[in-house]
């Protein structure tokens, strides 16, 4: 096994790990909640995957930069797999919040300011993959995708500034709520301990599944090297 | 980098430096007057070429009409509930035609090669963006002064107020700034017609939220408190996103 591999199996290890230590924490030591129970749980994976959305949009949109100002295709390749994974985590974000509503607001669906925000990141992403899968000659997908990298990110603040001028039912733990809210509840210290927890296991497993997506994207690239070879001998 | 002279007694000694080829010591007017007289250039190009054979524009109206119809026999309301989507079906027309505009208008540029003329012109590239921008700006416009009187006539609404025409400028600028941006990429991959509105409407939802909001609001006179913000966003995010725009367009044109 060569390093590279020693240390993503490492890696993979450790996340794993952490998930399970999660878990546990999530089921076993958070505190039960007063008023929605054992559903109230959801809520750490939920926000840890929110969380882990934006940062892998986040990581797009700087990657995208350095790509367009220095032309190494490293970037624009961990920038597309970074936008894979965060959209994972984004539609987790979204079903999870819909199992969370069911009980808690009686519907599955609401076009409160973060869930359509949210919506809307999904649907910026998900067109950022159709126009890689557009666009053959590689320089000017990267270049494009960059591009529509930065738009689709800036435009998701302001999405959501736009939206939270209507009445918002979300639950604001967080900072600062408007309108009214049903469903917030105050986070004691061991709720804090197993969120800030599961943040981090979240962030891990981003890292771990980026760098598998890359492993997987340099050999298929060896692979279509190989076979240019093979072809013009 | 430059410094404005204010002196003109110091013009001979200005000349004498910009011989000796050290920093820039005037305000360069003339590059300004360039740049400006490229992009009108541009503009002049799109709006002399179109009214000659105002296809473009044509194609706009009869489809924002059509879209109007559709939606009357879709959304089959009563009065008070139509006059409170009005707002809406306005912008939805507005969208979807402003859509076929931009695809037009860049996709002529591409087939025709006149786009690679366009950059052999030593001249900063923005401003073919700005003045593409600005023709597809002004398109919708149109588009939208043949419109309003229809929704005037059928939905029975103080559209013409100065207000409401405040808020189509602004959004509709908006929308063509980043759809112009957007459009030049769309026209290089495979499924060109439908990548636009695909690109462009999840990231163009704040002028569209923004724009329904503060034209129903108008039209419901509304209290300026409750337009306010809206006019605010709009303005927000034309300044932005033509500024994003400014900067990235010299990568998507670049060969």
């Amino acid at each position: 096994m060569t390093k590279s591999n020693r240390n993503l199996q490492i890696l993979n290890g450790v996340t794993v790990v952490m998930l399970l230590i999660s878990t546990a924490l999530v089921f076993l030591y958070a505190p039960l909640e007063r008023t929605m129970g054992q559903v109230q749980r959801i809520f750490y994976f939920h926000v840890s995957a929110g969380w882990v959305g934006m940062l892998a949009f986040m990581v797009t949109l700087v990657l995208g930069a350095v790509y367009l100002r220095t032309g190494n295709r490293r970037w624009d390749m961990i920038a597309a797999a970074s936008v894979e994974i965060g959209l994972v985590f984004t539609v987790m974000n979204a079903a999870s919040g819909s199992i969370w509503a069911r009980p808690a607001w009686n519907t599955w669906w609401t076009w409160d300011p973060r869930l359509t925000t949210f919506t809307i990141m999904a649907l910026i992403y998900v067109a950022y993959l159709m126009l890689r899968q557009g666009i053959e000659d590689p320089e000017r997908r990267a270049r494009f995708a960059s591009v529509y990298g930065i738009v689709g990110f800036v435009s998701v603040p302001i999405t959501f500034f736009a939206i939270r001028w209507w009445r918002t039912i979300h639950p604001v733990v967080i900072g600062e709520g408007a309108g009214e809210a049903q469903g917030t509840f105050s986070m004691t210290s061991p709720m804090v301990q197993v969120m800030l927890f599961c943040f981090a296991t979240f962030t891990l497993l981003y890292f771990c599944l980026l760098a598998n997506r890359l492993q997987l994207e340099t050999l298929a690239q060896r692979v279509e090297q190989l076979k240019a070879r093979v072809m013009s001998a | 980098m430059t410094q404005s002279s204010s002196n003109s007694e110091q013009s001979s000694v200005i000349s004498e430096q910009r011989l000796i080829g050290s920093e820039r010591p005037t305000v360069d007017w003339s590059l300004f007057t360039a740049y400006w007289r490229t992009v009108s250039a541009v503009l002049w190009k799109d709006l002399a070429a179109e009214f000659r054979s105002k296809e473009l524009i044509t194609a706009m109206v009869v489809f924002s009409l059509l879209v109007v119809l559709v939606f009357n026999f879709a959304l089959q309301l009563d009065k008070l509930t139509r006059e409170s989507v009005a707002a809406g079906v306005l912008w939805v027309t507005a969208v979807f035609s402003g859509t076929l505009g931009l695809n037009r208008s860049l996709a002529l540029e591409k087939d025709r090669g006149s786009l690679d003329g366009l950059l052999l012109a030593p001249v900063d590239r923005s401003a073919l963006y700005f003045g593409k921008m600005l023709g597809n700006w002004l398109f919708m416009l149109i588009v939208q002064a043949v419109i309003l009187p229809v929704f005037f006539v059928l939905y029975n609404l103080p559209v013409l107020t100065p207000l409401l025409l405040v808020v189509i400028v602004i959004g509709t600028l908006g929308y063509a700034g980043v759809g112009t941006l957007l459009a030049s990429m769309a026209v290089h991959s495979r499924s060109r017609d439908v990548m636009l509105p695909i690109l462009l409407l999840p990231v163009a939802v704040p002028v569209l939220v923004a724009a329904v909001n503060a034209s129903t609001n108008i039209l419901a006179a509304a209290p300026w408190d409750e337009i306010a913000p809206y006019l605010n966003l709009l303005a927000v995010y034309d300044v932005i996103f033509i500024a994003v725009a400014y900067m990235l367009f010299d990568y998507v044109v670049e060969e």
